[in-house]
């Protein structure tokens, strides 16, 4: 049993030693291919940023757009909007943010023109968080309601079988 | 026990009642402006359209809203493909040419839409007393949280937005709310950028009516 145990040690240590091995020769290999290569990439790498930052600054957008409401088509946001005043609105949160602005200013901007209609989710305050609170109350009081439902199906034919028992059947059940 | 279930049904259901009642008296299109009461949104636009008469102004001057400080100004948002544009067309030319002399000047707005097909529109429906602008990619549009056409916009002699009609204005309403502005006194700076007053009375005239909006995907 033990020299079993040594075994599958000795096999383990074997087997960390090769996995060992294999990962410092692939960091050598990355760490040699980045070296030769890195004068070639520079202007690419240049290149990424500039286009990493578009994607930034498009992912912004994307984010923002999907957080206000279309006011053609009301359901969706200008994100998901095909009409084209979604679309400019959307140009809008494109150039705001392009400007510099943070995206609690664009949202504001909106605000500002349309009211908080505009917002696809209601900020939680003042009267708005009724729309957060009741649909908890509402869980909170259905549940309290299917719990008394519950312990009420579950308690009545237990008090309806002991009713039905004789007195005499139950001192026998607690006879010694 | 039977009057307990009902209480505590009532309790549930008749707020819930009253909330949808509430909701039904409301066109869910309807979006309540926060505009009336603020500043107007400035604006620097092309005029595509000249008018004629004493609001002719001279295609391709740019009209700014600066230009107007101390006056009461009509911006009328409107299309070619708006049928409900149609109207209102003649009512809003009419008021426009008989409050001119009282220093109330209209602009018409194109908006969603191209200055050669307002051109076109304006010469069909008989020409137009005041000049349109045009608004590339719908910006002062959106300045103004539009929504649709047609949509009116009345600024006050203090430089703020007193009232907005969302859909067709009649000549009525339309000379309603511009006796109501002409009364109000004016700035209380006689010039020099926008002037700052208090927010005007409460806005008269019939509520908003129809709005056409433009089509998802045009």
């Amino acid at each position: 049993m033990s020299r079993r145990t040594s075994q599958g040690a000795s096999t383990n240590r074997r087997h960390d030693f090769g996995t060992r091995q294999v990962r410092s020769l692939l960091v050598a290999v990355l760490v040699t291919a980045t070296a030769v290569s890195a004068p070639a990439s520079l202007p690419a790498q240049a290149g990424e940023v500039v286009t990493s930052r578009n994607v930034t600054l498009e992912e912004r957008t994307r984010d923002v757009a999907s957080q206000l409401r279309c006011p053609v088509c009301q359901g969706n946001s200008i994100q998901d909007s095909p009409s084209e005043l979604a679309q400019e609105m959307k140009g809008v949160v494109r150039d705001q943010l392009a400007a510099g602005k943070t995206p609690d200013e664009v949202r504001q901007y909106f605000v500002d023109k349309y009211g908080e209609w505009i917002l696809l989710e209601p900020k939680a305050s003042g009267f708005n968080l009724v729309v957060y609170l009741l649909p908890l109350v509402g869980v909170l009081v259905g549940g309290v309601i299917i719990w008394r439902s519950v312990k009420k199906w579950t308690a009545e034919p237990a008090v309806a079988e002991g009713a039905a028992v004789e007195p005499g059947a139950v001192d026998r059940g607690h006879a010694p | 026990m039977n009057w307990k279930r009902a209480a505590s049904a009532s309790i549930v259901a008749v707020p819930i009642i009253l909330l949808l009642g509430y909701g039904m008296t409301r066109d869910p299109k309807e979006i309540p402006s926060p505009l009336p009461g603020r500043e107007a949104p400035a604006f620097s636009l092309a005029v595509f359209a000249e008018g004629v008469g004493a609001q002719r102004r001279a295609v391709g001057d740019t009209v700014r809203l600066a230009e107007h400080a101390g006056e009461v100004v009509v911006l009328n948002f409107w299309a070619s493909w708006c049928l409900a544009c149609r109207d209102e067309h003649s009512a809003l030319s009419a008021v426009s040419e008989a409050y001119a002399p009282k220093g109330v000047q209209f602009y018409g707005m194109l908006y969603n839409d191209v200055p050669a097909n307002g051109t076109r529109w304006i010469s069909q429906m008989g020409g137009q007393s005041y000049p349109s602008l045009e608004d590339p990619r719908t910006r002062t549009a959106i300045d103004y949280g539009l929504y649709g056409v047609p949509e009116t916009f009345f600024v006050g002699r203090d430089g703020r937005v007193a009232y907005k009609h969302v859909g067709p204005i009649s000549a009525v309403v339309l000379a309603r709310k511009l006796d109501s502005l002409l009364a109000l006194p004016g700035p209380s700076r006689p010039s020099g950028g926008r002037p700052v007053g208090e927010p005007v009375g409460e806005p008269v005239g019939e509520p908003a009516r129809s709005v056409a909006v433009p089509r998802a995907g045009r």
